[in-house]
């Protein structure tokens, strides 16, 4: 099969190593992956304020690129959920209103990817670690996704999974949230953080590096021990 | 006054940092969510029952005007007055109206946001009426002189000590820590106001069209006294509360309890149907029902928002609520706090002023989820997010998404920006955290990830 990654904008410029292993795992299962280089972002900052016009500027020539692919995988709930649920909003009873209905249909969060359309589980990773599992919201809410990261995880040798109470608590960033409602956003991070700490945990593993920002620079911030990364990055870990 | 948006922010900043606040209410929501697993649990399917909720409901908002018209029929045909109010001010006079027509002195009230909602106590206190609150939680807030802080738990954000505190001072009790003592006190105080009041108010949970009955429920029995008590009865409720059918309850009330409280069902259920009938030994003489609009009619007309007429103030959505549970209910500085709150309050009162409650989330669905009648609560936060930015559109805002579309469409000019952002990154060190840095919001609390040297898409590019 051909796959089309999308690689969000900060995943790109700040979180390459999600990407790397993305291309990594596919192509050990054998699969032709390909990364239209044109595409920057989903569109969703503008969206997710209110700015539907500006937004659809981005998301129209996105939708253009990627409306013939097969599948089209990305390692965030968050942008996944932008062009699988919210470009037919976006678009809707506009000319393009198709091409984003058929987009949708072939849009993959990754780990879902993983276990529901291609049927693994077992990369044959191997991190011996002691992790806990973030439940993004995109991912959880929007898309549906829960089992499927798990499935994975329980997988993978040596990795022992601890459930924090508030897995499907959200953690406070939200975007554009995060800037314009510091104040909440940190209080919904450092609840967040003291939930993982409880776990004994050293890894917070998410499938959505966005949260993972906002829990890794309060981690950092804290001088805490625990850390954070993408799941992508421990299925890759052989 | 000050702009909503400006008190919000001033006080969002002290609640968020506020750790005795957020162990209490965390520590009290979280013992709620695990009552509420067990309980949603002994439903056959919690999902079906919230598909079946959702239905009753879309039909009974949907037909709002027969079915409004009915209940109104049914209950006048016993002999309640029922009175139409547009707004505030209508529904405020009208019982004003009431009260002075009894030649009455003092009122007891049991526990109605839709009071709340047009201030009636403040507008019956200065007519020179004496008004008590009979809920518990309620008659401890009044004591205080400040709003509910939440629609079904109104005293959360006070511990025990503080409430006896409360009560050493303004009613002169023996300081206790015990719940029951801190109960029979308020309850002491309580009896003699049911015993003298001329008229009890109070609001409703549910209206019964077919059967033409108002359908109360609480915990403490309050709500019972207040309306049987007095020799006038007046019911003050949004024209939303409508259910088609008697035999609605039977799911309703059970799913209210539950998402509410974490209860099977609520301490005490009533109906009232009418004033007290001829051959009847009580109730009261003379039963008013006001029926208020005030906007929602608005709602109404707005077909991809009018679900939320559907709430039934459980509070199922404040309870979950991540930004509520940090920021606690007075912030929000409305009558309905939380999600819904910041769902439906830009409709009540002004989409421009309140417009910042529908910004102020982090859009993480907890709400959505929790709702019992499948309220789409946090995507008509961005519907209210879109309809603000239409209607008023912030000038930099949209600039600086005119600009970012421009460079995002021009991989060239991205590529650009990118070199340039990993070029001054080096020097972000110098300003990090202070006010001369543009990242502040972010920096000021948390760190930021560094610019990595190889792009995802340069090494893509190297590797082929």
């Amino acid at each position: 099969m051909t796959v089309t990654l999308f690689i969000p904008c900060f995943v790109d410029a700040l979180f390459p190593r999600v990407g790397i292993s993305m291309v990594q795992i596919l192509e050990r299962l054998g699969h032709r992956v390909e990364c239209p280089e044109d595409i920057a972002c989903c569109g969703q900052p503008a969206f997710n304020s209110g700015y539907w016009d500006e937004s659809r500027a981005i998301a129209g020539p996105v939708l253009q690129k990627l409306r013939d692919k097969e599948a089209v995988v990305i390692a965030s709930g968050s942008c996944g959920a932008m062009l699988k649920v919210f470009y037919p909003q976006l678009f809707a009873d506009r000319p393009e209103a198709a091409d984003a209905d058929r987009l949708s249909s072939h849009v993959w969060e990754f780990s879902d990817f993983l276990v529901r359309k291609l049927g693994v589980t077992d990369l044959g990773a191997r991190f011996p670690s002691k992790v806990t599992f973030h439940d993004g919201c995109h991912g959880l809410r929007e898309l549906g996704i829960k089992r499927s990261p798990r499935a994975l995880l329980e997988k993978v040798q040596g990795l022992e999974l601890v459930e924090m109470p508030d897995c499907e608590t959200c953690c406070g960033f939200g975007g554009t949230f995060a800037a314009k409602f510091p104040m909440i956003s940190t209080a919904m991070g450092e609840v967040k953080c003291t939930s993982a700490a409880a776990t004994g945990a050293d890894y917070i593993v998410s499938n959505d590096s966005s949260c993972l920002m906002q829990v890794q620079g309060l981690l950092s911030r804290q001088g805490s021990r625990q850390k954070t990364i993408h799941l992508a990055e421990i299925l890759a870990q052989q | 006054m000050t702009a909503p948006v400006q008190d919000f922010l001033v006080q969002a900043r002290i609640v968020a940092r506020d750790l005795r606040h957020r162990g209490l209410i965390q520590r009290a929501l979280g013992k709620y969510e695990v009552a509420r697993d067990r309980k949603q649990a002994a439903f056959g399917s919690w999902q079906s029952a919230r598909q079946a909720a959702a239905e009753t409901k879309w039909d009974a908002i949907n037909h709002l005007d027969q079915y409004l018209d009915q209940f109104a029929q049914r209950l006048e045909a016993r002999g309640t007055k029922v009175h139409w109010a547009s707004n505030g001010a209508q529904a405020r006079e009208i019982i004003l109206g009431i009260i002075k027509s009894k030649g009455a002195k003092s009122i007891i009230k049991s526990k109605a946001m839709t009071a709340e909602e047009i201030h009636l106590n403040d507008a019956m206190e200065q007519a020179g009426y004496e008004v008590v609150e009979s809920d518990l939680g309620e008659f401890i807030v009044q004591l205080r002189h400040e709003p509910p802080y939440h629609i079904v738990f109104p005293a959360m954000h006070l511990t025990r000590d503080e409430i006896s505190d409360l009560f050493q001072r303004k009613l002169g009790s023996a300081p206790t820590n015990e719940p029951e003592e801190l109960t029979m006190i308020a309850r002491r105080a309580l009896r003699e106001k049911y015993l003298t009041a001329d008229i009890g108010i109070t609001g409703a949970n549910f209206a019964i069209a077919e059967t033409g009955m108002i359908s109360i429920t609480e915990n403490e029995g309050n709500a019972r006294l207040t309306a049987a008590l007095p020799k006038t009865m007046i019911t003050l409720l949004g024209i939303e509360k409508v259910l088609p059918e008697l035999a609605d309850l039977a799911l309703f009330l059970p799913m209210l309890a539950t998402a509410g409280a974490g209860q099977t069902m609520t301490g005490y259920n009533t109906m009232y149907g009418g004033p007290r009938q001829p051959g009847e030994c009580d109730g009261p003489k003379e039963f008013h029902v006001v029926l208020l609009d005030n906007r929602r009619t608005e709602l109404l007309a707005d077909p991809e928002q009018r679900d939320a007429l559907h709430c039934i103030r459980c509070g199922a959505c404040l309870n979950v609520c991540p930004i509520f549970r940090n920021v606690g209910g007075h912030t929000y500085g409305t009558t309905y706090s939380g999600p819904v709150g910041s769902v439906i309050t830009p409709h009540l009162r002004g989409l421009q002023d309140w417009k910042h409650l529908s910004a102020s989330s982090s859009l993480c669905g907890a709400c959505t989820e929790a709702c019992p009648v499948k309220i789409d609560l946090h995507h008509h936060l961005l519907h209210n997010r879109r309809n603000a930015a239409t209607g008023k559109p912030s000038v930099l805002e949209r600039l600086a998404y005119h600009a970012f579309a421009f460079v995002a469409n021009r991989p060239a000019l991205w590529l650009f920006g990118k070199e340039v952002a990993r070029l001054f990154q080096p020097l972000h060190v110098f300003v990090k955290g202070s006010y001369l840095d543009p990242a502040r919001p972010w920096t000021a609390t948390r760190d930021t990830p560094e610019m990595a040297p190889e792009s995802f898409k340069e090494w893509w590019r190297n590797r082929r």
